[in-house]
């Protein structure tokens, strides 16, 4: 069954394939254009459990969505992970959620560390009571110079709190594994339980500083599937507020890496600057996050002609200014040596592990959803995509330069001209077994939100996909063979969400 | 014999007094560069300040080695600065050969504070340790070839001498020399007090710390020392470096200390410009930028021994 971004089916129609369909469907799309966006599982009657694999086009800019059926009496499924290392975190996610074990898969651990929602004996004995997700095996290497090095949940800075178990021989890290779930708290669940107010505020806390993009997705699903077309205005709204949040994120990652290594000046500039796009955010919507704008049918707050004049007028300013600044990073030869040449991942490897985001596109890979899948403001106004060349830090750092740039025009060209009229309609009741899948460019690359709703019009499931989701597996696979006091600086040049993974 | 204990204690004093100023101004000047205000420059005295108010926390799996090392790093130091003139504060104490006194209780200090990060069992203070010894092999060689440069022309291994009255003359007679000494003194100057574009004294990230992951484990009076020690040896280095630079002796004693003081300041200055302009090296980079300070020393020393 066939579905466009932001688009609202019957549930009726996803089809359901035998096993053995399944999986050569996914294993065919997958081998030529399609990439696999989602891969979650649905709780049906009986204890039966629905895979739901949702594969995208990106040239086609449209979705194939079809599902099998794992039965209560034979919890188990071939796993796709051995051919196709996109759904190696989708299907332990799964594993854990349903307790049903995907065979074959080469590296079954649980993610989050929480009771599975089917009720029955968990794959993991007392996963939800024990209390460190670190008590689980890592994967090990032998040798008489082989030593380990375990980095954190508890970190020297004031960040999300993630284990990291490198694997090292000296200086050199072999393997890397990451070790989340300490940030769970169970947030799809509960967005099927809550009312629309709360579960707005819910989208806002999925990782706080994607804050507009997690709201403008849950927003739009729930847009979706009630069938609901809300005022242009407040579209392009929700538009600057997105672009805003990237300018921000994009510029303070910058910073913390010149600051990462060693670089100060750049490091205080962006520092200072990010705080200037945030509080152009903070103008906008009364929070300097963006917390309290998006809410299903519209935008809360609008943006008056003297508001639209300020905005253009500072934006140009800062634009000056991360010019000069990021010519003095981008230009300094003990910087470029620190950059380049650093966590490279290869195009082909990036496209293995189903990068997404500018970690993506900084090795080659044309994923802007944006560009690829446009709604909203997009339709209407192109924003050119910023590729990479060499999948290393150095490229990482020069997507997010060259999208912050980007971003600025684009906003000074729409700023002016925003559609008039209304902010807000009233969102109608959600539709029967509907289902709506609704992603979103967030300055990490694809957010992706999916609803489902009952018989009544309720949700029954929510499946939130940050785009941290994937791109983990991809930092980890990129510190191999590099020395272990690198690890800081290719962190930050992905600068991934604890929370967003956690859920 | 009294009067030797009065000289020792002025000379610590001085020490004591000068080296936290030393260290609180490299920040102010980063901070000056980089657009912001910046801590106070006296913020290194509150900070010990601090510290020695609060108690210790020893880790169960330490034994007296971890509680020895600050008390070694702090005193060696101290011995060292004995021998360092202080531009009108003449060394209290003074020998032929003296020089290897210098370089061998600095490594004392440095053994123990090795010694105690391995004896934490925490792995990343063990890979600081090894960082710390790899490449305090490098810049011992360093400062080795430089004192051999120095004593040539000096014809003397007491460092009083070396970096005396004869400094003007050595650089009319083998300036190329003195200048390429300078030059890699500094280098080492960086590197053994763990500086950009060595090490980031700033850096909150344990995995990529040298000088700084050896002292995570210890706390309250131990840290201080242990800070205070690390203050001392650069203000040291620095007061080693500074008479081969400003040379210039005046009839008087106030102009001769003013232009010692002026340039120490210069020095922090010079530091933090260094800090502020410069990225980090990656750390398997560390090892050629020590080599080549060692090169520049070694080609001092041919100029030294030709001109001589």
């Amino acid at each position: 069954m066939r579905i466009f971004n932001g688009g609202h089916i019957d549930f009726i129609n996803v089809p359901v394939l035998p096993e053995e369909e399944f999986r050569r469907t996914v294993m065919d799309l997958c081998q030529n254009d399609g990439r696999l966006v989602n891969f979650f599982g649905l709780l049906e009657g009986e204890g039966n459990v629905r895979l739901m694999a949702i594969i995208g086009f990106d040239e086609d800019a449209i979705f194939e969505i079809f599902s099998m059926i794992v039965t209560a009496v034979h919890p188990e499924f071939p796993s796709l992970t051995p051919e196709l290392l996109q759904a190696h975190n989708f299907e332990r996610e799964i594993a854990e959620q349903f307790a049903i074990v995907p065979c074959g898969h080469p590296w079954l651990k649980p993610l989050r560390y929480h009771a599975n929602y089917r009720g029955v004996a968990d794959l993991w004995q007392d996963i939800g009571s024990r209390p460190i997700p670190g008590t689980y095996p890592f994967f090990s290497v032998a040798g008489e110079e082989v030593h380990e090095v375990g980095v954190g949940p508890v970190h020297a800075g004031i960040i999300e709190p993630g284990h990291f178990r490198f694997v090292c021989h000296g200086e050199e890290i072999l393997h890397l594994e990451i070790q989340l779930g300490y940030q769970h708290r169970g947030i799809e669940p509960m967005m099927t339980k809550n009312n629309l107010d709360q579960c707005s505020l819910l989208s806002e806390a999925i990782a706080g500083d994607t804050s507009i993009g997690h709201s403008m997705a849950y927003c739009e699903v729930m847009e979706a599937l009630s069938g609901t077309a809300i005022p242009p205005r407040s579209q392009a709204i929700r538009g600057v507020a997105l672009e805003l949040e990237r300018l921000a994120n994009h510029v303070g990652d910058l910073g913390a890496l010149s600051l990462d290594a060693g670089f100060l000046p750049a490091s205080a500039y962006c520092g200072r600057m990010r705080g200037d796009y945030l509080n152009l955010l903070l103008a906008l919507t009364g929070n300097r996050f963006g917390k309290g704008l998006c809410r299903p049918g519209g935008v809360l707050f609008d943006m008056d002609e003297d508001m639209i004049k300020d905005f253009c007028r500072k934006l140009t300013i800062y634009k000056k200014e991360f010019e000069s600044v990021s010519d003095l990073l981008f230009t300094r030869p003990s910087v470029l040596a620190r950059f380049e040449g650093l966590g490279v991942i290869t195009s082909d490897e990036a496209k293995k592990y189903g990068l997404v985001g500018p970690a993506g596109r900084a090795s080659q890979l044309e994923r802007d959803v944006r560009i690829d899948y446009a709604t909203g403001l997009w339709q209407f106004n192109h924003i050119p995509i910023s590729l990479g060349a060499t999948g290393d830090v150095f490229a990482r750092a020069w997507v997010r330069r060259q999208e912050v740039m980007r971003s600025l025009e684009f906003l000074l060209k729409i700023l002016p001209t925003l559609p008039h009229g209304n902010i807000f309609t009233p969102l109608a009741p959600l539709k029967a077994d509907g289902l709506a899948i609704v992603l979103v460019e967030g300055w990490r690359g694809e957010i992706m939100h999916v609803g489902i709703t009952d018989h009544q019009g309720q949700l029954r499931r929510y499946k939130i996909k940050d785009p941290s989701f994937h791109n983990w597996f991809g930092l980890a696979q990129c510190m191999r063979n590099q020395e272990i006091s690198d690890f800081p600086l290719c962190n930050k040049s992905f600068n991934l969400s604890y929370c967003g993974h956690d859920l | 014999m009294i009067s030797l204990t009065f000289y020792i204690l002025l000379h610590w004093l001085i020490v004591l007094a000068g080296a936290p100023l030393f260290l609180g101004v490299i920040p102010r000047v980063k901070a000056v560069i980089s657009g912001r205000r910046g801590p106070s420059v006296f913020q290194p005295y509150y900070d010990l300040a601090r510290l020695f108010q609060k108690k210790t926390v020893y880790s169960r799996t330490t034994t007296w080695l971890f509680r020895a090392a600050p008390i070694v790093a702090l005193a060696s130091v101290l011995m060292v600065s004995l021998v360092v003139p202080f531009c009108v504060f003449k060394a209290p104490i003074q020998f032929t050969g003296d020089i290897l006194l210098v370089a061998y209780l600095l490594a004392l200090a440095r053994f123990f504070m090795i010694i105690a990060a391995l004896d934490t069992g925490y792995s990343m203070e063990g890979m600081g340790a090894s960082r710390e010894a790899f490449f305090s092999c490098l810049s011992e060689l360093t400062l080795f070839m430089n004192f051999i440069t120095l004593a040539l022309l000096a014809h003397n291994i007491s460092l009083s001498r070396m970096i005396g009255a004869d400094i003007p003359v050595s650089w009319q007679m083998a300036g190329p020399a003195l200048l390429m000494a300078a030059g890699s003194l500094f280098v080492v100057l960086l590197a053994e007090n763990c500086r950009l574009p060595v090490d980031d004294p700033d850096t909150h990230l344990e995995l990529t710390m040298i000088h700084e992951v050896m002292i995570l484990e210890h706390g309250g009076v131990d840290l201080a020392y242990m800070h205070y020690a690390a203050g001392i040896k650069m203000f040291i280095f620095a007061a080693i470096l500074v008479p081969i630079l400003l040379p210039w002796q005046t009839g008087n004693v106030l102009q001769n200390w003013a232009i010692f003081c002026g340039g120490m300041m210069g020095l922090a200055l010079l530091v933090g410009v260094v800090e502020s302009t410069m990225a980090r090296f990656r750390l398997n980079r560390v090892k050629h930028f020590l080599l080549i300070s060692f090169a520049l020393a070694f080609f001092g020393f041919i100029v030294a021994l030709w001109r001589i």
